[in-house]
């Protein structure tokens, strides 16, 4: 029987804090760039030359088919043996960047593959130029479809970056084994990094729920 | 408290044995529930915990050790995918005195103590040093090995004291003894990068994402060993630390055999033996 002892957890706020603040920059960072990466990844493969198709193919097919552990280990550790040396902070959020930017190009071209062919005959009609056709009458309504999974995927990116202390990017786990290397409270660290992650993909959740239709899809 | 809640199992297991009845596994289990709420009450109300460790594994006739499968030549994966070192042959010497059968599980520095203190490993030799933070939460045995901890570094970086590290960047390994003497010794401006284990510690210095690394002599010489092509030498001392077993707090007639056993092992130079096998160096003077 293991007496809990939460206190020398909560003692070491300040290092959850910091943990939290970080992971939610990684997390706002990555989202932003990764949703625009997916989206233009998502018209090359539908709308792109050929070379183009198939280099942006060849990137989703890598990146979805690997863990996101190794392609985090590859940027950090096995970069800097071709020249190209990243921090830590940096080569996480690449590292989610690219990752979710692989996903969400999919789940993106799920959305636009929908669109009713009516729909863009009716935009040409009315003389738009194809970029237009393409961020006003096509994006919008796409991304308002896949949102709900868009969401999803952001949230698996944030509960993914956890994996980003083992480059000692001082995220929220980090924080969490660096208080239970210490004080050995493994059990209640844990606990608490649970809750913490809980509560913050569940608020994560209902802010992208509301900010969704008012300034990423809306009118 | 593991087998204070065992107990009642073979007791219960007859009656479960028996066709099935949905009645009679709702007994069994309103019963054996009973008997684990009062065999929790028991634990709670008792301070310390039951000393039969050594009788469960003479019992079971398993030893299970947690040691290190990243802290070569003190416990690494061979070639044959099998682990292998000195704190692997010291698990087994220790089984075959017990006469027992040895279970090896693979542990980081971060995650060994742990182990002892949710039973999932009777015995942690896994390059283990003692220091007054690890003795608050467990027991610890006399030496069986010398260990040092050390920070290493290029040669053109010049480090000859503390206050050198100034504004330098280091790796460590998190919850390893280097971190805490690190953390003693560290002048404000030092970039201290903790990693989940000495292969990423090691990792992240031969890809230079760290200036300096603060590791185990071991670790350390056989990463120069292996890596030639990487500047590395000897900067400063961290802590001289022998290696200890581990036994769970309150253990004490565990403790006190595997005590009996090293110190067995010493006087008959079996240990001096395995030093030299791994090492390339006799034990020395080990505290007691």
């Amino acid at each position: 029987m293991i007496a809990l002892d939460f206190a020398p957890v909560l003692a070491e706020w300040p290092l959850l804090a910091k943990g939290v603040a970080v992971t939610l920059g990684l997390t706002a960072t990555a989202a932003i760039a990764g949703v625009a990466l997916g989206v233009a990844c998502a018209w090359a493969r539908l709308h792109g030359q050929p070379w183009l198709k198939a280099i942006v193919g060849a990137y989703v097919e890598l990146i979805r088919n690997t863990p996101f552990i190794v392609q985090l280990f590859f940027i950090y550790f096995g970069l800097p043996g071709i020249g190209v040396k990243l921090s830590n902070e940096t080569a996480s959020v690449i590292a989610m960047v690219v990752n979710l930017g692989a996903y969400a190009a999919e789940i993106v071209r799920a959305g636009i593959a929908t669109t009713p062919k009516g729909q863009i005959e009716a935009a040409q009609s009315l003389a738009l130029s194809e970029l237009q056709v393409f961020t006003r009458v096509v994006l919008p309504p796409s991304l308002q479809r896949v949102w709900p999974a868009l969401v999803s995927q952001i949230i698996i990116v944030m509960l993914g970056s956890a994996v980003c202390g083992q480059i000692s990017t001082n995220e929220l786990s980090y924080a969490v084994n660096l208080i239970h290397s210490r004080n050995f409270r493994a059990f209640e660290a844990t606990f608490v990094g649970t809750g913490i992650y809980l509560v913050l993909a569940m608020a994560l959740r209902r802010l992208l729920n509301w900010a969704g239709p008012r300034f990423v899809f809306g009118r | 408290m593991r087998s204070r809640t065992r107990r009642p199992a073979p007791r219960a297991a007859p009656a479960l044995n028996i066709a099935f009845p949905i009645d009679m596994i709702a007994t069994v289990l309103h019963r054996s529930l009973r008997r684990g709420a009062a065999a929790l009450c028991l634990a709670l109300a008792a301070p310390a915990f039951a000393q039969n460790a050594l009788d469960d594994i003479l019992a079971k006739k398993v030893l299970t050790v947690a040691i290190p499968t990243d802290s070569a030549p003190y416990g690494y994966v061979g070639t044959d995918l099998q682990p292998q070192g000195l704190d692997i042959d010291v698990a087994n010497l220790i089984g075959a005195k017990l006469g027992v059968k040895v279970e090896l599980v693979p542990v980081t520095s971060a995650n060994r103590i742990p182990y002892l203190q949710t039973k999932k490993a009777d015995l942690v030799i896994s390059t283990l040093g003692k220091n007054p933070e690890r003795e608050k939460v467990i027991d610890f045995t006399i030496a069986y090995a010398p260990f040092f901890q050390a920070v290493f570094g290029p040669k053109s970086l010049s480090v000859k004291t503390p206050a050198d590290l100034a504004g330098k960047s280091i790796g460590v390994t998190r919850g390893a003894m280097e971190d805490q003497e690190l953390a003693k010794i560290a002048p404000a401006g030092l970039d201290v990068k903790r990693f989940e284990d000495m292969n990423g510690t090691v990792s992240a210095y031969a890809a230079g994402q760290v200036q300096l690394m603060g590791v185990g002599a071991s670790v350390a010489g056989n990463f120069m060993a292996k890596n030639p092509q990487v500047s590395t030498e000897f900067k400063l001392l961290l802590k001289d630390s022998p290696n200890h077993i581990g036994v769970a707090k309150g253990e004490d007639k565990l403790r006190v055999k595997v005590n009996e056993i090293i110190a067995a092992a010493r006087a008959s130079g079996e240990l001096n033996k395995l030093c030299l096998k791994w090492l390339g160096r006799p034990i020395g003077d080990l505290p007691g």
